[in-house]
Formats: C-alpha cells, sequence, structure tokens
C-alpha cells in the first residue's frame, strides 16, 4: 500500500526551479518565494547590524559616520522588521495553512502573487535610497526631525514602507478568507492547528491597524514635498498626532511579528516532544486575547512625551494585562514538554531557546510597562535589549525553528542535524552577549540611537560587539547547511517527524494540487500517545490514511 | 501531571524565594539615586527585580529540567503520556500571573502619583495663554519661533512634599545639538543646569528644532520636548553631585553628543555661582543669544557660539567637533 502511494506521488508532476521566479499563484511557490526573500533581507540587515556593532565597540565615530550611522540604524530596523520577520511569517503562513486545512491553494491565488510582489520592489527601493542619502531618522520617522533630514530618502523610505503594509493587507485577507473558508469538511475551527489560530489573530490584527500607518505616513509624505503642516510645528501642525497615529499600527506590529511565531512553536514543541499540546483552547483563544489587548496599547511608547497622567494610568494597564494570555502560552508550552520524550534536535532546540529567551524579553516587557519605570528606561538600550530579545529570542529563534521543521517538507531534502545544533549553539549564545549586557547599559544612562557615547559604557558595549560577531559568524552554518542539504541532503520521507498534521499527509516537496486526493482528518492535529499502537510508525499511518481515504469513496 | 514530592518542591520554591528577594536587592543595576523620588522609582524596579528573578530560575528550572529529565533515549519510538490539559493547573497559572500584574499595576500608580504626576495643576489643561506669558519674562521670546501657540504637554509634577516651597524655576530649551538652561529669577543663561539641593526645581521643557527628551539618569526622570508643545518637570535632588543631562530623543547625526550637566549644589554653592554669573545688565538683553540656523551652518560653525559662550561640558563638545571636522 506504502510503495503503492510512494510510486503514485513518484509520477506526479513537481516545480521547476525557474517558477520561482515567475508570478506564480501557487501558494507554496510564494511560500518559498517569501522566505528566500526575506533571508536576502536579513543578511543585508544583519550586515548593517554588524556595522554599527563595529561602531560601538569605541565611544567615538570613528568607524562609520554619525549621518552614516542612523541611516544603517534607520534601515537595519526598517529591513528587519517590514523586509525579514513580518514576510517570513508570511511565507510560513502561504506554504503552510492550504497545507494544515487540506485545500488546494490560498482562497485568492492571484492576490497572493500580487502580495509578494510588492516585497520585493519595497526592499530594492529602499536599500536604493543610499544613493540619494538614506533616510536617518529612525524606523519611527518621528517630525519634525523626518521632516528636515534629507527629503528623497525620507520620501523613499514612506514609500517602501507603504509598498510592504500593502502587500501585508493583501496578504492578511487572504489568510483570513482561507483559514475560514477553506478547511475540509470534517475539519471545525478547533480542530485546526494551532498555527492557523496564530495567523488568524495576527491577520486581523494586520487588517485593523495596517491602514492607520499608511494614513500616518501618506500624511507625513504631505508634510515633505507637498508644505502641508499635518505633523510640522512651524505650521501649527503636531508631531504628537504622528506619534499616535504611528505606534496605533507599530505597537500591534510587534504581536504581527511575533504571534506566527507563537504559532510555529506550538506546531514544534508537541511533534518533538512527543505529547499533546497541553490546553490547547488556552493558547488558541489566548492569540486572539494578545491581538485584542495589543490595539488597546499602543501609547505606552509615548509615556515621556507628555501623555496625561491618567492615560499612561490606563495604557500601563493595558499593557500589563498582555503579560496574563502570554503567560499561559508560555506555561503550556512547559506543560507540553512535562513528561514528554523530548527529541533535542534543531527544530526543538531552537523551540526551547525560543522559550528560554523569549521569556527574559517578556519579563522586561512587564518592567517597561510600568510607567515609572518606564520614564527611566525609555528610549535606552534597556528597550534595545528588551525588544531584541523579544524579536530575535522570540521571532527570529522560532522562525529558525520552523524552517528546520518543515525543510524536509518545503524541499524533500533532510537537514544536517550536526550543522543545525552548531548553528544553535553559536546563535544562542551569540544573541545573549549580545543584548544582555544591553540592559545594564540602558539602566546605566546610555541612550540608543547614539553613534558616539561616553567611555564609561566601553566594556559592556565590547561585549555586545563580540556577541554580534558571534551572531554573524552562526549564521555560516545555518547557511552551509541549506545548501549542502538542498545539493546533497539525505531524501525526506513524506512525515519524518511523525506529526499528525495534514501538511506531512502528503509528498514532500508536496505536489502541485497540495494532495493526490482529498485528505482525511483521522486525528486532532496533536492526539500523541493516544492510540500509540496503531500510529507509531510511518507504516501504519500510510496504510490508515489509505483506508480511510477508500471509505470516503 | 507527575510533579516531583512536595518536600522537594518546597525546598525548591523556598530556594527561588531566597534567591530572588536577595537579587532583588543586590543587582546594583541602578546608577546612584540622587532623590527620593529616584529612590521609590528604585524600589519598584526592585520589586519587579524580585518577581522577574522568581519567575526566571522557574521558567528555565522547568526547561533545564525537561531537557534532562525527558530527553528521549536513543530507539524510543514511543509517544508522551496523552495529557491535554489540567484545569486547575491552568487556572492556578493564569491567576497568579493577574494578582502579580494587578499589585504591580496599583504600586507603579502609588509610585506614580506620589512623583506628582496625577497632580491636579500639573495634569489640567492649562489655557495655552498662561504658558506663552510665562515664557516672556526674561525676554528671550525670540527664541519662541518656533512655537507660536504653545500648547501644553504634560509632565510630572511636583510631588505633595514638593509643593510648599517655592521651586525654582529654569526654562529648558533642547536645540541641535544642546541645551539652553534660563533662569528667570537671575538672567542667567546658561549650558548648564544648577540647583540647589533640598529646594524643588521646575523644569519648563520646550524645543527650538526637533524632538530632544530630558533626561538625567540619577533622577531616573526623562520628558520630551517637542516644538509646539511645553512640558513641565518638577523635581527636587538630596543628593550633591554632577549628573549628565542626556538627550534621549534621535534628534539627528549628533544625538549622541549632546549632553550637559546638571550641578545639584548646597544653597550656598549655588549663591557663589549665580553671584559669578549673573549678567552684568539686570535686563538680559545684554546675553542674548543669537540663533543660528543650523540649515545653512556646517556643525562646527554651529557648535562653536555655544562652546565660548555657555560653557557647555568641553569634553562633549571637543568630541562633537572632531566628528563633525571628520565628516566635513
Amino acid at each position: 500500500m506504502t510503495t503503492a502511494i510512494e510510486h503514485l506521488t513518484g509520477q506526479l508532476p513537481r516545480r521547476k526551479w525557474t517558477d520561482y521566479f515567475t508570478f506564480c499563484t501557487d501558494h507554496k511557490v510564494i511560500g518559498i518565494q517569501y522566505l528566500v526573500t526575506s533571508f536576502l533581507f536579513f543578511f543585508i540587515g544583519g550586515s548593517f547590524a554588524e556595522a554599527m556593532r563595529t561602531e560601538l565597540a569605541t565611544p567615538d565615530p570613528d568607524f562609520v559616520s554619525p549621518e552614516l550611522y542612523n541611516q544603517l540604524m534607520t534601515l537595519h530596523g526598517t529591513i528587519m522588521i517590514f523586509l525579514w520577520i513580518v514576510p517570513a511569517g508570511a511565507a510560513f503562513a502561504n506554504y503552510l495553512i492550504p497545507l494544515m486545512i487540506g485545500a488546494e491553494d490560498m482562497a485568492f491565488p492571484r492576490l497572493n502573487a500580487v502580495a509578494f510582489w510588492l516585497t520585493p520592489p519595497g526592499g530594492v527601493l529602499l536599500i536604493a535610497s543610499f544613493f540619494v542619502g538614506a533616510p536617518q531618522a529612525g524606523w519611527t520617522s518621528y517630525p519634525p526631525l523626518s521632516l528636515i533630514s534629507g527629503k528623497w530618502g525620507e520620501e523613499i523610505w514612506i514609500l517602501s514602507v507603504l509598498l510592504v503594509g500593502t502587500s501585508s493587507i493583501l496578504g492578511a485577507i487572504n489568510f483570513v478568507t482561507t483559514i475560514l473558508k477553506m478547511r475540509i469538511k470534517d475539519m471545525d475551527l478547533h480542530s485546526m492547528p494551532l498555527f492557523c489560530w496564530a495567523m488568524l489573530a495576527t491577520s486581523s490584527l494586520i487588517l485593523l491597524s495596517t491602514p492607520v500607518l499608511a494614513a500616518a505616513l501618506i500624511l507625513l509624505s504631505f508634510d515633505l514635498i507637498a508644505g502641508t503642516s499635518f505633523f510640522n510645528p512651524t505650521g501649527g501642525g503636531d508631531p504628537v498626532v504622528y506619534q499616535h497615529l504611528f505606534w496605533f499600527y507599530s505597537h500591534p506590529a510587534v504581536y504581527i511579528m511575533i504571534l506566527p511565531f507563537f504559532g510555529v512553536i506550538s506546531e514544534v514543541i508537541p511533534v518533538h516532544a512527543r505529547k499533546p499540546i497541553f490546553g490547547y483552547r488556552a493558547i488558541a483563544y489566548s492569540s486572539l486575547a494578545i491581538s485584542f489587548l495589543g490595539l488597546i496599547v499602543w501609547a505606552h511608547h509615548m509615556f515621556t512625551s507628555g501623555t496625561p497622567g491618567w492615560l499612561r494610568m490606563f495604557f500601563m494597564a493595558t499593557t500589563m494585562l498582555i503579560a496574563v494570555p502570554t503567560g499561559i502560552k508560555i506555561f503550556s508550552w512547559c506543560g507540553t514538554l512535562w513528561g514528554g520524550k523530548i527529541n533535542l534536535n534543531s527544530a526543538m532546540l531552537f523551540a526551547i531557546g525560543f522559550l528560554a529567551s523569549f521569556l527574559m524579553g517578556g519579563l522586561t516587557g512587564i518592567m517597561v510597562a510600568s510607567v515609572p519605570f518606564d520614564i527611566h528606561v525609555h528610549d535606552t538600550y534597556f528597550v534595545v535589549g528588551h525588544f531584541h530579545y523579544v524579536l530575535f529570542g522570540g521571532s527570529a529563534l522560532a522562525l529558525f525553528s520552523g524552517v528546520y521543521h518543515w525543510f524536509p517538507k518545503m524541499t524533500g531534502k533532510m537537514v544536517n542535524e550536526n550543522l543545525g545544533r552548531l548553528h544553535f549553539a553559536l546563535m544562542f549564545i551569540g544573541l545573549n552577549l549580545t543584548f544582555l549586557p544591553m540592559h545594564q547599559l540602558g539602566l546605566q544612562g546610555m541612550n540608543r540611537r547614539i553613534a558616539l557615547y561616553d567611555p564609561q559604557f566601553q566594556g559592556l558595549n565590547q561585549l555586545s560587539t563580540l556577541g554580534a560577531y558571534l551572531l554573524a559568524v552562526s549564521t555560516f552554518p545555518f547557511v552551509i547547511n541549506v545548501i549542502w542539504s538542498l545539493w546533497k541532503g539525505e531524501a525526506a520521507a513524506r512525515n519524518p517527524w511523525r506529526a499528525l498534521t495534514l501538511e506531512w499527509q502528503t509528498a514532500s516537496p508536496p505536489i502541485i494540487e497540495n494532495f493526490e486526493e482529498e485528505p482525511v482528518l483521522w486525528s486532532g492535529p496533536y492526539d500523541f500517545g493516544i492510540d500509540s499502537e496503531t500510529i507509531d510508525s510511518e507504516e501504519t499511518v500510510a496504510e490508515m490514511l489509505a483506508e480511510v481515504g477508500a471509505e470516503a469513496r | 501531571m507527575n510533579i516531583p514530592s512536595n518536600i522537594i518542591t518546597l525546598i525548591i520554591g523556598i530556594v527561588i524565594t531566597l534567591i530572588s528577594l536577595w537579587y532583588g536587592q543586590h543587582h546594583g543595576l541602578m546608577p546612584v539615586a540622587a532623590s527620593k523620588d529616584a529612590e521609590q522609582i528604585d524600589g519598584i524596579f526592585n520589586f519587579m527585580m524580585t518577581i522577574a528573578t522568581g519567575l526566571f530560575l522557574l521558567v528555565e528550572g522547568i526547561l533545564l529540567y525537561c531537557v534532562i529529565r525527558f530527553r528521549r533515549r536513543p530507539g524510543d519510538q514511543t509517544d508522551g503520556p496523552p495529557v491535554e490539559g489540567n484545569v486547575p493547573l491552568e487556572i492556578l497559572w493564569t491567576a497568579i500571573p493577574t494578582v502579580i500584574v494587578f499589585i504591580l499595576a496599583v504600586y507603579s500608580f502609588e509610585v506614580y502619583n506620589s512623583l506628582g504626576g496625577l497632580d491636579p495643576v500639573i495634569s489640567a489643561d492649562r489655557p495655552s495663554e498662561t504658558v506663552a506669558m510665562k515664557q516672556h519674562h526674561a525676554g528671550h521670546d525670540h527664541m519662541l519661533a518656533m512655537a507660536p501657540q504653545s500648547r501644553v504637554a504634560l509632565g510630572i509634577g511636583t510631588s505633595p512634599e514638593n509643593g510648599k516651597v517655592e521651586p525654582l524655576v529654569v526654562d529648558v530649551k533642547g536645540i541641535q545639538y544642546a541645551w539652553i538652561f534660563s533662569y528667570p529669577e537671575t538672567g542667567i543663561i546658561s549650558g548648564e543646569l544648577h540647583a540647589p539641593i533640598d529646594r524643588p526645581v521646575q523644569l519648563n521643557i520646550s524645543a527650538g528644532d526637533v524632538i530632544h527628551a530630558v533626561w538625567i539618569p540619577q533622577l531616573r526622570l526623562k520628558q520630551d520636548a517637542i516644538p509646539g508643545h511645553d512640558a513641565t518637570l518638577v523635581f527636587k535632588t538630596d543628593v550633591a553631585g554632577e549628573y549628565p543631562i542626556i538627550c534621549a530623543e534621535l534628534c539627528g547625526s549628533y544625538h549622541g553628543g549632546m549632553k550637559a550637566m546638571f550641578y545639584a549644589q548646597t544653597p550656598d554653592e549655588f549663591e557663589t555661582w549665580v553671584a559669578a554669573n549673573r549678567p552684568a545688565s539686570e535686563s538680559g538683553e545684554a546675553v542674548a543669544l543669537h540663533l543660528p540656523d543650523p540649515q545653512i551652518m556646517t556643525d562646527t560653525e554651529y557648535l562653536a557660539p555655544y562652546a565660548q559662550e555657555m560653557g557647555i561640558n568641553s569634553a562633549a563638545l571637543a568630541q562633537v567637533k572632531a566628528v563633525s571636522a571628520d565628516a566635513i
């Protein structure tokens, strides 16, 4: 029976490599396009970070000029957020959602391709801004600084962010519709993989908040080139209004960057711990709670900009409340690990590394929510350390975990586990060495976004720079692993991890139509250990699948 | 769930609590606290560090324990126990963070209130005229060119015990890349902030070009200076000393070099400084500054007058000048 299926898949059409450079509407191609593009930008954004850390190894601005430093800093932030983490989340969503819910493609395949093809021009445009003087007002682009520090660089930044923002809105429409309308008939919302729940929460958040950013940027653009005074104080405009509009999107953006990866972790941990996810509903609903609360916390970025006292208290309370659903998730993942049979392969190492370091970002997150304390650390390296623990220790580690977990499915090749473990070890040490000292720097008095600093901070800065170099080195085993595994890697079975979600029921890589025949839901997504003698080998899985399939017909 | 025996759990709990309590008080991460308010903020930070250390040890401990204890043995292809949830446990770990967050919010509120953040005088939206009027007394209203209609941004106000003494009022203006401090009482205009300890200081903060932020780490206080919005920051220092005033909001290329010093002095030292720096003509016009246009000048040209006339921290300025020379 098994051989018959293997034989069958051997004959089905596969994608050519040239398809990845076309306006292809296959969600799997678009997923890979997103992933590869986002990683190209990760290397560019990462090299900017290395240049900045090299500059900060000494107190004097001797490696790059302060102008160039601010340009690198602005582009580093913009690229890592809008062109790496957000598109990488979209990459997983594009690749996995239809497979996980048993659909042939997304609800709107062409819209999906349009959404992707807005991203590369956005990124190329942004980097090309170096030719006219890159933007240097930070990724927040607060007026009036953004209005006076280089008109064309700023305008390009606005256009570029508008392009990727539009892409993200189009993607979100597609994800919501696909998740709600395209599931196979047996799959209700509560038997859906948690990654889909996470994307449902993320997409709702994108749809509610991104248009506000677009509005803010278009008004800023008017101020910049048409001479209006929406935010320009010399003409009676109000810079604080921009901050409200900007953070109405950009705080939820933090959740747009982390929620998909919460979903990834919820997929990886049960499979490699061989246990059902602990508290499925709690994890699913906490994503929705985070996305709702995420909409009403934005002014915590403005505690020092003259927000009235009572409003600061409101935003403090809502911000602190987010710790509750986030805590539920972390405890649930720990509960899943407890008593499991943990397979410490690369995917699982990155997932556990995620738990260990995201915790750090979460704890400092509660601290900065407290208004009196935030007034001290706002705009300091404490905050830089905090959000890098959330975004690198959180999103990025989970992203790598997902890459290792789904690499066999996406490419049909297994990764080299030894290189993967080396990658993890270097990256985990590197990130702690880079971002941990930043907390102390900030508390002691080092402000952020500076190319020159007080000599008393040199020691910790050098430690941080050393960590940044280690982070750079850690990407080499990853790149080598990906290239070597694609070229010479061991062929992957359709379900090497013995996972239970639907994407593992099709060939690796999946055929163009995703499934040979409509997949059948014969277990919940995480029903490990429930009927272990019948589902503990891949042969039995395939047999059961075929039997149930025959019955269904 | 296979929880270890009660005694071991209890001992681990006690050890984690003791370590957290000790580390929460002895982390040594904060700089000197120069005021009672700063000590309150340190109190809240120590409290949060205690809780955070406890949670950190708990969760990292669970992770390490899981990785060691529940690691898959070679050749073991079986699954773990099919535990899908545990309602009492889930209620417990939802309730505990909720309670912690609630306590933390109330504690933060109390501290913020005692800093004067909810001070009715400061927090009430005063009509813009009063503020605009206040800006005129030292005869340097031409410096307000960017703020034709000042709107009040609410800063941090007088904490209750500070309210009895008339504060020393200092107008602080942030421009790229310097702070200008004007003392309406004495007519002094300086690049340094001098204030006696044990007397409240009221900073009226404004910005000339872009957004800046006044940050004095030893006071744990920060307030943005936003063009078109004036903000007030009231504080009282208890420990004499020299503290940096740092610009915390990105304000351009030399943002990192925008620093000034705050001298918290004994009343005698302060009087000496006032006597030495009081302008010859009481009108204050004699020291009126000509405000250069940063758009048309190089940074060196632009910074030069401040260095000569206002005694900006010379080391910081030399650094900035060296940089701008390099850049040109």
